[in-house]
């Protein structure tokens, strides 16, 4: 490494422009063309289900791992071929909580410091802030092998944050954390963003990538099925959404079957939660019909709400697989099996 | 308050010595605070010293007529040293496995200051393993023959060998990646190679086609020269021949671990 006394600057260049990036791992393409451009002090949080290819986009972003094709730039250096300069620029807190279980929490934090090139009193001052910051300077001088799952999360973040990066990369950051952690973690991103941090996370929480991210990058398998800001992607999923609950050990599919043809398209049904739900575009105009019909099946419900979609609707719906036609529950959730099935046999009787 | 994303910014990346003895201090506190690492640092060199040289010790005459605590410690430094080691590739798979090293690799630092900074440690855990073998045995009888010079020299080529074992463990570490795998690759060569060598009794006493693999074992170098060097004789060849092999292990281990290192991800 050359050893210039200057910071490489963040500046004038996005935080993250990424190029068809590709990479395989054996049979398994978890990365497929991904294109990715985050603006300096902005917000892009990657959304997908488990094996969509989001931690291989956190890794070579973050220089662990070398893209088959393609190419990227954090803050305007190439993740390969200025790896070093990129490291100085970075945080990172990877999908489990990389923290040394045997040390204190204060130690990890001060050792984290050192090896980003800080002087020792500043990596003990900047340890202390953290602590404080991330609520755990009770536990500092405890081993984290000691440490709720939370807690530990909470240091990792901390960890990440020690040397104060322009570009900060957060796998899946509130994994594991309760709701008042949760939040307390969204409000410590809230500062860091607008004190000019560049963020990408990657989350499971729609609420989450709702109420951070300036713009959400839908993957699956690989590929970037969607990309916009989070009203953008409702837009696209269009209408409102009806959503009834059986009453308790009642089967949703015949829910489901009652309610065919009514709604803007066809209904999903989660079995395990005794739930329908089905896309409308004037609500409001159906809800007479809808009696009629639950009427006519002699069907009850324990709960109806018609509601605007959320999140969740908008990723079941873009990261549904061409040709199939219907947003499928069954497919993520194998509990779910068990009503799609019912809802096949009892459409052939 | 201050703001919590502009302080600290660092000026400067961290140099090689900085990353290296920060590691280092890492896994020395690891050292005193992980149950196993304090087991393989104390209780075990201990039981081996008075294991052998109590249970093997009537039955097996040492060669020149020297006692068998004498012939027998060198061979023990060797065998401690060799089982301690195998502890180092645990402790590397489990840093990857846990995502320690994804962090590290992270960070502006010289990639192979992690594995450096894991190899000085193991050396100053060789160096209190070492002494504490030599106070045991001393308690029983055991006592250098070849001048204080020597047995300073027999100390530093033990610590020694135990940087080439290091960095072959490291190696073993981060290619099975298994923290348990890794743990079992590492102590099967040590037991096959100490238990065929010269490190228990004399090579002469092994049925002929044994003495030829047993003469041509490494742990019969390392062990000879560390018997030369306390028990006197000559010592020139033997050490010689040792460091040619301790040379042998790093040329073949050190960029073959770093390289290693420089692609693994959790």
């Amino acid at each position: 490494m050359t050893a210039t006394h200057q910071p490489p600057k963040a500046g004038g260049q996005p935080a993250i422009l990424a190029q068809g990036l590709s990479k395989r791992f054996g049979a398994a393409q978890a990365l497929d063309g991904v294109d990715l451009e985050l603006a300096t002090g902005k917000v892009v949080a990657l959304l997908g289900p488990n094996g969509a290819g989001k931690t291989t986009a956190v890794r070579i972003l973050a220089t662990l791992l070398a893209p088959d094709a393609g190419r990227a730039r954090v803050a305007g250096f190439d993740v390969v071929k200025e790896a070093g300069a990129v490291r100085r620029l970075i945080g990172l807190s990877g999908q489990y909580a990389a923290v040394d279980a045997y040390l204190t929490g204060r130690e990890n934090l001060r050792m984290i410091g050192r090896l980003y090139g800080l002087a020792r009193h500043a990596a003990r001052r900047r340890a202390e802030e953290l602590l404080e910051r991330l609520d755990l300077l009770g536990a500092a001088g405890r081993l984290v092998g000691t440490y709720s799952g939370g807690m530990r999360r909470r240091l990792d973040v901390a960890a990440s944050l020690v040397a104060a990066p322009p570009v900060l990369f957060l796998d899946e950051p509130t994994t594991g954390l309760d709701p008042r952690g949760r939040i307390a973690l969204w409000e410590l991103l809230g500062e860091l963003t607008a004190e000019g941090t560049s963020l990408l996370l990657t989350t499971q929480y729609m609420e989450e990538a709702d109420r951070l991210a300036d713009a959400i990058v839908v993957i699956d398998r690989g590929r970037v099925v969607a990309k916009g800001t989070a009203d953008q992607l409702k837009a696209r999923v269009g209408g409102d959404r009806l959503e009834l609950h059986t009453l308790p050990g009642g089967d949703p599919s015949d829910l489901a079957r009652a309610l065919a043809g009514l709604g803007s398209g066809p209904p999903t049904v989660d079995a395990a939660a005794g739930r329908v739900v089905l896309p409308v575009d004037d609500g409001p105009a159906l809800l007479a019909e809808l009696a009629t019909r639950l009427a006519a099946f002699d069907l009850r419900v324990a709960d109806l709400a018609l509601r605007r979609p959320t999140l969740d609707d908008v990723f079941l719906a873009l990261t549904d697989h061409p040709g199939s036609g219907t947003t499928d529950y069954a497919q993520r959730n194998p509990s779910a099996e068990d009503g799609r099935r019912a809802l096949a046999s009892g459409s052939t009787p | 308050m201050s703001a919590i994303a502009t302080t600290a910014r660092p000026a400067a990346p961290a140099s090689a010595l900085v990353s290296v003895a920060t590691i280092t201090a890492r896994n020395l506190r690891r050292l005193v605070r992980v149950p196993t690492l304090i087991a393989f640092a104390t209780v075990q060199p201990v039981l081996f010293v008075l294991l052998f040289t109590y249970v093997f010790g009537g039955a097996i005459q040492s060669p020149g007529g020297s006692r068998y605590i004498d012939y027998l410690l060198p061979g023990l430094f060797v065998l401690a040293i060799g089982f301690g080691a195998s502890q180092t590739g645990v402790a590397i798979a489990d840093d990857l496995a846990s995502g320690m090293i994804d962090r590290f690799r992270s960070l502006p630092m010289p990639s192979a200051a992690v594995l450096a900074g894991r190899v000085a440690a193991d050396a100053v855990r060789n160096l209190f393993v070492v002494a504490l073998m030599i106070a045991v045995a001393s308690a029983i009888g055991f006592r250098f023959h070849a001048g204080p010079a020597a047995a300073l020299a027999a100390v530093a080529l033990a610590v020694t060998v135990g940087i080439a074992f290091s960095w072959l463990n490291l190696l073993l570490g981060l290619l099975v990646r298994n923290p348990e795998s890794a743990g079992l690759a590492g102590l099967f060569p040590v037991i096959i190679l100490v238990f065929t060598s010269s490190a228990m009794v004399p090579v002469a006493t092994m049925p002929g086609w044994l003495q030829a693999f047993a003469n041509v074992n490494p742990v019969t170098a390392f062990v000879d020269a560390l018997r030369a060097l306390c028990l006197g004789g000559p010592t020139a060849a033997p050490v010689l021949e040792a460091l040619a092999w301790i040379g042998g292990l790093l040329l073949a281990t050190v960029p073959a671990a770093i390289r290693r290192y420089r692609h693994a991800t959790a």
